[in-house]
């Protein structure tokens, strides 16, 4: 697996030299690799913030580095807004930064930046808006005359318009009620799988991460916990619970399963792996 | 004392519209009753009106049509704004948005103040207040440097100085971490176990409602659902219908009484859940 992003002891460090200090961010070394859809859990407080904005150089490093294809991203300071076309940042509840008369015009921002104009800036934005989930018919409406749900979707919209290599959502579901989640996380995912970039998911839903991530990456204060498939990582309920995290449910039920004495593997995450695993325990006769 | 606490009766509610939108039907004829002592969760996808319904709880909101009780008290009234919020409490889901001053205390102690209560009895109730929500040891700190979840606990304890009856939290973990979603919903739970203040829980999160006695599910402006949690989370299709889903627990208990298991299916809570199976399967 190749290398896109990788975070090399990378220390951030706020208010130095004022009674404020603090590291966010501790020496903290983690790959993302490409054209994977990578997880990445931490409580309020274990640096996630902080990170995902270095990997788009809006922050910079107090010590260590950030590279990009394999070259650090500061390296000629004055070019780091290409930077930000290649990796691209959804912050949490991006409604906010919407600011243009209507909708097209919002999500045509970044590419006109670029230099796209004329018919292929059109394209690009109703394949944005479309990867987006937001209807056509949407487009020509003031962002503001728009729900919350489609005009999150306009700022989604927006960035995945600069069509980056990277793509950073950091809890993209936050505030939306359960179908709304789940309508927006499988269109992401669809983007993924169509686009063929590489996608990084940052969220506190632990069912969520487990259902769409293929390999996760958990922070706890400032550093990397642990790394792995959401199998190998959820295998670890324990340290997780210790470090201030939740397990998806289905993987706290079969923790508890165990405690009470029934042999279920505490490595599932899913309903319906947990649903599997106890009915071929009865069959096979379980005790 | 009357035992109702809140009371709507046919309440309706639309926002405005503009120009270019017609107005939008929020609430469409709620009639219910909010005993005290109460603990109630009330579900709803996002627009089933639940919001809403809540600001009308407090004056926040006023009917559009019908009426609004808050203990007997009719919430059009002007001249009883005053006793209304003092009984019932709100607190929202933007922790940044209900800070007012610069240092916790000052911002526990700004109802009271704003009430007239006298300068000892402010101290004590702040005390008493942040004491209530854990937060003691922050008494003098900054609130705007706080975690959500411990910036939505001032809030609660801004909301305590005030000795309501009636807390409402309207989506008020919406918008924190796993952690700090707990700690908010252990302290709504201790309030309401041990000073028996009556509690209305707004959410989309079902697990939630795991110690609520009752549970409201909104759809369309209307109750679409109201009973024990047992009881609603029994009906998961319907449930799908109203855009909610059932805590991963019932789902499982469900899945498997489908795939043949004679199990309940009607257990919340993990542990409960865990009893379930093991007694299913020995």
């Amino acid at each position: 697996m190749e290398e896109i992003i990788r975070v090399e002891n990378l220390t951030h460090t706020y208010g130095i030299g004022t009674p404020f200090q603090r590291s966010a961010v501790e020496d903290l070394t983690m790959s993302v690799y490409r054209g994977e859809l990578l997880g990445l859990i931490g409580h309020t407080g274990s640096g996630k913030s902080t990170l995902i904005q270095h990997l788009n150089g809006l922050l910079k490093p107090t010590e260590g580095r950030v590279l990009l294809d394999g070259r650090d991203i500061w390296e000629e300071p004055k070019k780091i807004r290409d930077v930000r076309f290649r990796v691209g940042l959804v912050f949490q509840y991006p409604e906010y930064q919407l600011f243009e008369e209507t909708a097209y015009k919002d999500i045509a921002f970044g590419p006109t930046n670029m230099g796209l104009k004329g018919d292929e800036l059109d394209a690009r934005i109703r394949a944005s808006a479309r990867f987006a989930g937001l209807d056509e018919s949407l487009l020509d409406k003031s962002p503001f005359a728009l729900s919350g749900g489609q005009k999150r979707r306009v700022a989604i919209a927006g960035v995945i318009a600069m069509e980056p290599e990277v793509l950073v959502l950091d809890e993209p579901g936050a505030g939306l009620d359960p179908r709304g989640r789940e309508e927006l996380l499988e269109h992401i995912r669809a983007y993924h799988r169509e686009r063929g970039n590489t996608v990084v998911l940052v969220s506190h839903s632990m069912e969520e991460i487990a259902r769409y991530a293929d390999r996760i990456v958990v922070l706890s204060r400032g550093r990397t916990l642990m790394s792995g498939t959401p199998r190998e990582v959820f295998a670890h309920g324990s340290a997780l619970m210790r470090a201030g995290l939740g397990v998806p449910q289905p993987t706290r039920i079969a923790m508890e399963l165990r405690r009470r004495g029934l042999n279920v593997d505490p490595a599932v995450y899913t309903v319906e792996e947990l649903r599997d695993a106890l009915l071929a325990l009865r069959k096979g006769g379980a005790r | 004392m009357m035992s109702t606490i809140i009371q709507t009766d046919n309440l309706s509610y639309a926002y405005p519209g503009d120009e270019e939108t017609a107005a939008t039907v929020a609430l469409d004829g709620v009639t219910l009753k909010i005993e005290r002592g109460s603990f109630v969760v009330v579900l709803g996808h996002n627009g089933s009106g639940k919001s809403t319904l809540a600001k009308t709880f407090n004056a926040v909101l006023l009917p559009g049509g019908g009426t609004a009780y808050v203990d007997g008290m009719d919430t059009k009234d002007e001249s009883l704004l005053l006793e209304i919020r003092r009984r019932i409490g709100m607190v929202f889901q933007n922790p940044d948005n209900q800070i007012v001053a610069n240092v916790v205390e000052e911002d526990v102690a700004f109802a009271p103040e704003n009430l007239g209560v006298p300068t000892a009895e402010i101290r004590q109730r702040v005390d008493d207040a942040l004491e209530a929500v854990g937060m003691t040891e922050f008494t003098l700190h900054a609130p705007h440097l706080l975690s959500g979840g411990q910036k939505q606990r001032i809030a609660i304890a801004g909301v305590l100085a005030m000795l309501p009856e009636c807390i409402v939290l309207d989506e008020a973990t919406a918008m924190l971490d796993p952690m700090g979603r707990r700690e908010v919903l252990n302290v709504i739970e201790g309030l309401h176990r041990e000073k028996n203040i009556t509690v209305v829980l707004i959410t989309h999160h079902m697990n939630e409602a795991e110690h609520a006695d009752r549970v409201l599910v909104m759809n369309d402006g209307r109750i679409a659902m109201d009973g024990t949690p047992r009881e609603v989370f029994s009906r998961a299709e319907e449930l799908a219908a109203y855009g909610l889903a059932v805590p991963d627990t019932v789902a499982l208990l469900r899945a498997l009484k489908a795939s043949g298991v004679e199990v309940a299916t009607d257990a919340l809570t993990v542990e409960d859940c865990a009893a379930a199976i093991v007694a299913a399967f020995s």
